[in-house]
Parts: C-alpha cells; sequence; structure tokens
C-alpha cells in the first residue's frame, strides 16, 4: 500500500530491463530501504545486470521471465507477482521493440512481430493487470506510449501504429477503471537515448530515461492520465498534428 | 446498486476503494462477517483516523454510524451501555445533562465509541485519567468466525482489542463508566512559555494539580524562542464556582458549528509566511498568565470542531499528522525533534505538548509515560519523507512510538521496534481471526 506521502512497498515492472522502466523505479524509490520490486523479463545477462543495479539501492527484487511473445508467459508473470505478495502498487508496462521499420512495412513477419510485442502483449498485459488491481482498490498502472503515435511517419509508422493502438487502449483503460481507485497513467516520450535507439541519430528534443522518469514520477504524484517527455513535446506534436497532409509527408522526419 | 466508494482519512492523501455496507442489526453483520471474501472487512466510524486505518482497499468497509442508540444509562453508577457507532458529540449532548461527561475526549467530539476503543483514544486528562479503554467496563465483540462474544477487561481479546485498529473483530456495543460532573465547564489557567525549558518545567512541576492539561508550541519560534508555547490545564468547574449567571444552566451543552471549510481550497494557502502570521498572533493574544478563567467543554476541548471539514483548509495534496510519545528523561529527543522540524520550516499551525500518564493495557496501545508531541504537516514538501525518517529515528531510539490511529507513512519496519507487545498481540489475534478477515489498508502496508 501506497502511504502518504507516495512511498511505494511493491512495484511490478513488466520488461524489466528496459531504461526508461529502471530509472522510474530509481526515481519512485531511491534509497528507501526494503522495497520490493519484482522484475519480468527474458532470462539473461542483461536482466541480471538490472536485478544487480535495483539491489544496489537497497531493493528486493524478485526476478519472473516474461517473453512477450508467449501468451501463457504473461499469464503466468502477473499472476504469480500478484499472488507472491502484498498488493502491488505499481505495475509498470514498458516493454517494446523499435524493430527494422523498412523491413516492417515489407516483412510480413517482421510485422507481425511488431505488432505481437508492442500491441498484442501490452493490451493483454492490461487486461491481465487491471483486473487484479481492481480487486485491491488501489494502484496505479504506467503504460508505455510514444509520440510515434501520435501522428504516424513513413520513416518510423508500424510501430507508430503498434503505440497508437496501446495509447488508445490504456487511455481508455483509465476511465473504465478510475472508479476502481486505479489510476492509469499514459506516458509520450518523444526520442529517448537509450539501449532501444542506440546507432540511432538524436532528434530535436531527445532526452536521457532519467528525464523521462522525472516527468513519469511527478505525473504519478499528480494524478495525470497522460504525460508527455519533455512537456514541451506536447505542443510539438500538436503542431505536427495540424500540418496539412502535403507540407507533413515532405518533412524529413 | 454499486455500493463500492472510495474512502480516505481525514488527512486525505492515500484513498482505496471498498465495498460499504450499512451496519444493519446484528444477524446482518454476522452475514457481512463470514461472507467476507479475500480482501476481508473493517469497521469504520466518522473517519477521523488521519491516515488508512478505516480503510480496506477492495473489501467491505461496515459504516457503523448508523448504529448509534444509547441502549442504558445509570446515573448512580456512572455506568452507560452504548451502540459502537454513537459518537462523542452525541454522548455529550444527552448526557451532559444528566451531570456525565465522557471518561476520556480527543480533540474532537466527532469520533465513535467503537473508534475510540480501536484506537484508544486519549485527552488532555491522560496523566491523571488514562486513555479509553481504561474506562470500558465491559463490550461486545463480533469475532470472524461469527460468534458474539462479551469481552470484560479480565479477558485478553479485550487487550488486543483495545488499541487494536479494528483488527480484532467489530466492536458492537460497549458500557462506559463516565464521569460526574456538575457543569458543562471548566476552570481554566492559561500561562505563556518563553521557550520549551520554562515549559517542560512547568508542565513537570504542575501538571498533578490539574485534572486537563495541555500545551500549544509554535513550531516556527527559532533559536532561543525556540518552543515558545501556551499552556492551558484546568479542572471540571463545580456548581458554585461558576458566575451567578450561568448556574441555572449549569449542565446545557448545545455546541453550535460556525462555518464549514469550502470543498474547493487551493493547495499552498498555508505557507510559511501565513502559518508564522498565525503563530504570532495566536502567541500575542494569549495571556502572559490568567487564572480561573470560566471556558465551555466544547470551547476547552474541541476548538476545531467549530469548523465543519477543517481538513480542507490543506487543499486536495492533504496533509498527515506526525504524533509520537518518548519517555520521561528522554527531553533531549524531545528538543531535537522540534529542533529539527524548527529548522525545516515545515509549516504546522501549531503542535501540542502533553505529558501521559500510566498506559491502559492494550498491547498495542499508543499512550505510555512520557511526553507527546503532535503535529499537523500539509503535504507537498520534497523534503518530508527524510524528515520525518529521521523523526523516527530518533524516537524509537529514545524507546518511543507513533500513534497508528494518525500513522499514514510509517515503514513496517518500524512497528516491532515501537511496540514492544507487538507478539502477544499478534498471537491473540490469531487465535481469534486465525484467517485475518479483518483487515485494513493500514494491517497491509504495516504488516500487522
Amino acid at each position: 500500500m501506497k502511504d502518504a506521502i507516495g512511498n511505494v512497498q511493491r512495484v511490478f515492472l513488466l520488461g524489466g530491463t528496459s531504461d526508461i522502466a529502471l530509472a522510474t523505479v530509481v526515481k519512485l524509490i531511491g534509497e528507501r530501504h526494503g522495497v520490493q520490486v519484482i522484475l519480468a523479463a527474458r532470462p539473461g545477462e542483461r536482466r541480471v545486470a538490472a536485478t544487480a543495479s535495483l539491489e544496489a539501492f537497497g531493493m528486493q527484487v524478485t526476478e519472473v521471465d516474461f517473453d512477450a511473445t508467449d501468451r501463457t508467459s504473461y499469464e503466468h508473470a502477473v499472476a504469480s507477482a500478484f499472488e507472491a505478495g502484498g498488493d502491488i502498487d505499481v505495475v509498470m508496462v514498458a516493454f517494446g521493440l523499435l524493430g527494422d521499420q523498412q523491413r516492417a512495412w515489407q516483412d510480413l513477419d517482421a510485422a507481425l512481430e511488431l505488432v505481437q510485442v508492442n500491441y498484442t502483449a501490452p493490451v493483454a498485459c492490461g487486461v491481465l493487470v487491471a483486473k487484479r488491481m481492481r480487486a485491491q482498490g488501489h494502484g496505479a498502472i504506467i503504460a508505455m506510449s510514444s509520440v510515434a503515435g501520435e501522428r504516424p511517419r513513413k520513416s518510423n509508422f508500424v510501430y507508430g501504429s503498434n503505440k497508437a493502438g496501446v495509447d488508445a487502449f490504456y487511455s481508455g483503460l483509465g476511465d473504465a477503471i478510475a472508479a476502481d481507485g486505479v489510476q492509469v497513467l499514459v506516458v509520450r516520450p518523444g526520442f529517448v537515448r537509450s539501449k532501444m535507439t542506440a546507432g540511432l541519430g538524436a532528434a530535436p528534443l531527445s532526452q536521457t530515461p532519467e528525464q523521462v522518469a522525472d516527468v513519469i514520477v511527478a505525473g504519478l504524484a499528480a494524478g495525470r492520465h497522460t504525460v508527455w517527455a519533455p512537456p514541451a513535446m506536447r505542443w510539438v506534436m500538436s503542431g505536427l498534428r495540424h500540418l496539412p497532409h502535403s507540407v507533413f509527408k515532405r518533412l524529413p522526419v | 446498486m454499486d455500493n463500492r466508494r472510495q474512502l480516505a482519512g481525514w488527512g486525505r492523501t492515500n484513498p482505496s476503494v471498498a465495498t460499504v455496507h450499512p451496519a444493519g442489526d446484528d444477524a446482518h453483520l454476522v452475514r457481512l462477517v463470514t461472507e467476507a471474501g479475500q480482501r476481508g472487512v473493517l469497521a469504520r466510524g466518522l473517519g477521523r483516523s488521519y491516515g488508512d486505518a478505516a480503510q480496506n482497499g477492495g473489501g467491505v468497509v461496515v459504516d457503523m454510524t448508523s448504529r448509534n442508540r444509547v441502549l442504558a444509562v445509570d446515573i448512580g453508577t456512572a455506568l452507560v451501555s452504548v451502540e459502537a457507532g454513537a459518537s462523542l458529540d452525541q454522548l455529550m449532548r444527552l448526557l451532559l445533562p444528566l451531570g456525565l461527561f465522557v471518561p476520556v475526549s480527543p480533540g474532537t467530539r466527532q469520533v465513535t465509541v467503537g473508534g475510540a476503543i480501536a484506537a484508544d483514544i486519549h485527552g488532555k486528562n491522560h496523566h491523571v485519567d488514562g486513555s479509553f479503554g481504561s474506562h470500558v467496563v465491559a463490550m461486545d465483540l463480533l469475532c470472524a468466525d461469527g460468534t458474539i462474544r462479551e469481552l470484560t477487561p479480565e479477558s485478553e481479546l479485550f487487550w488486543a482489542t483495545v488499541g487494536g485498529m479494528g483488527l480484532t473483530g467489530l466492536v458492537l456495543r460497549a458500557t462506559l463508566r463516565m464521569k460526574k460532573v456538575e457543569s458543562a465547564y471548566c476552570l481554566v489557567d492559561t500561562e505563556r512559555c518563553v521557550d520549551l525549558d520554562e515549559l517542560l518545567r512547568r508542565m513537570a512541576e504542575g501538571d498533578h494539580r490539574y485534572t486537563y492539561s495541555v500545551a500549544w508550541i509554535d513550531c516556527l519560534a527559532t533559536g532561543p524562542s525556540l518552543g515558545r508555547s501556551v499552556l492551558t490545564r484546568g479542572w471540571p468547574a463545580t456548581h458554585d464556582q461558576l458566575p451567578a449567571k450561568l448556574r441555572d444552566h449549569a449542565l446545557d451543552f448545545r455546541p453550535k458549528q460556525l462555518a464549514v471549510a469550502p470543498a474547493v481550497f487551493p493547495s499552498g494557502l498555508l505557507n510559511r509566511a501565513s502559518v508564522a502570521a498565525f503563530n504570532e498572533a495566536w502567541y500575542r493574544k494569549a495571556p502572559l498568565e490568567r487564572r480561573g478563567e470560566v471556558q465551555s467543554i466544547a470551547a476547552f476541548f474541541h476548538p476545531l470542531d467549530g469548523v465543519g471539514q477543517w481538513n480542507r483548509i490543506y487543499g486536495p495534496k492533504g496533509f498527515l499528522q506526525y504524533q509520537f510519545v518518548v519517555p520521561f528523561g528522554a527531553e533531549d529527543t524531545l528538543r531535537r525533534c522540534i529542533q529539527m522540524l524548527s529548522d525545516t520550516g515545515q509549516a504546522s499551525f501549531l503542535a501540542v505538548l502533553k505529558r501521559f500518564g500510566e498506559p491502559s493495557g492494550g498491547h498495542l496501545s499508543f499512550p505510555a509515560p512520557g511526553w507527546t508531541l503532535a503535529l499537523d504537516i500539509p503535504i507537498g514538501a520534497g523534503a518530508l519523507g527524510g524528515l520525518l525518517d529521521r523523526l523516527d529515528e530518533e524516537v524509537i531510539a529514545a524507546g518511543g512510538r507513533e500513534y497508528l490511529a494518525k500513522d499514514s507513512r510509517l515503514p513496517a519496519s518500524a512497528i516491532p521496534r515501537m511496540y514492544p507487545r507487538l507478539d502477544e498481540w499478534r498471537d491473540v489475534r490469531a487465535a481469534a481471526d486465525p484467517d485475518r478477515v479483518f483487515t485494513s489498508d493500514l494491517a497491509r502496508r504495516l504488516g500487522l
């Protein structure tokens, strides 16, 4: 149970090796010892490193196997997280795959893999987690959307279409379960320098995972349903969204 | 009908959603308890606990306030039997005209008898009369197995229930020993103290001569004025001590609510400047010394009850109350805590200091011999968590504890360090309610 000043007791990360997820947990918990973190991710070196980085802050980390392409895996991950101990205060749905955008709209397997990881699995996790959180009568779900979902660009529209779907699902979910005491926070970051974008040239207004984490934690505390990272991205995207199509398609974005 | 509702404590900080049922009769309550689901059941009274003590997210919360009858009154023995949902306000309005006053009155009349037992509440007379549980002669407790047990102070379950935060069962009825009084007034002595040393000395030397004693400290005063305060102490006024014009209606008790705080109050209205100005005015307004002033019970005990929903003035983010007790002899700790609060300038209107006497016997009862300090703090200051964590460590190191009815932020690890009889309580509770049918957000947060 979260306390009066926002301290959490148990956090569940789906996609627990994501740079933004790890930065968010560190920002949220700080060095307050004994907070439990359930870290769901594929087994391997990255998960080992993620666990070690959180344990260094004094958190109690439990690892759970999670594969976004396998339905039984996320059913099991959610069930084990909620049945293993006390109430969960925050669930973060942070897994995702950028993929090869040129292949993604020309190769069927590549397209379907992105849809599975970036849309189908997040929706499934949302359904499973929402049911558990309604039953406990409190909690918050953080869902990673992206500005890429705001207006599809030819360089990135398969990923963008997935994120548009995730954004719509979690926005609606938040309204559907608000009366059950559960907050849903949809996060729309711009370009973030992280493992996911390693090797890509940085875009304007690019930021670090820590900067995104600051925005997320502030949004959680304020009870927001959507946050943009950086906050100015909201106005940039509002401008882009209203550009005439004839202009937009010529932009080098 | 959908009866899921969001419930919060008086501090309006961390709400949760529960299924709320009006109490109904005994048979209905037995059904609610025996058919409670996985998330359990909890009684709720008037919601004056500051944190999450009267919340049960995802579970059942029983609103006990509809069960508020006075069942029997014996003026000769001062014994009254009441339903647990009866409020102290109601008892004062009904029984003061008969010359009976509640044995213990906290800073508000808006608490139920059931809540008063669950938190083992205290008042300005703790140093001589002890806490509420010491004046309970018997109670009916609805237990997890659906049986109703009549408990007296001879039973362990009685003392697990006094101060047990509602986690042993539903208190249905209680018999209380009231205090006989000749009037609804007090004789009050007021003294202004320039610093903490003077205050502690006056309280230690003089409290035993008074039935009621409390000091209000200006927590924003620093340097040599650290701990400047106003000490008010008094006795119940006898009929003869009243001025002639009050004698004909000595037992009249009809307090009025003067105002209600508006539903929307901006955050941050209580800031360092506004609170400092208030504290200065309040300190200057108090007389240097005044003896034998006649004050009504409402004015002396419950000044804040004059403003309905006053918790709204802290704005939508809410506030918390921090209350601890440290043993006599730990005056240095007390001073350090006040110094830390004063240094960080966490805006609190006023802190309340009082001396506790003997404990009641409740395993988790808060009062223990020593100094207790309570103050309200608005949520929002960034460094608040760290400051309170450091205060916790001071309190624990001195052998003190914090009040669960006020708490909204302690870590679970602090509880065994503050409550040495926790394991004893857990044993009694495990025997009475092995499946933890009775639970709350506070119980989950603190691992009770």
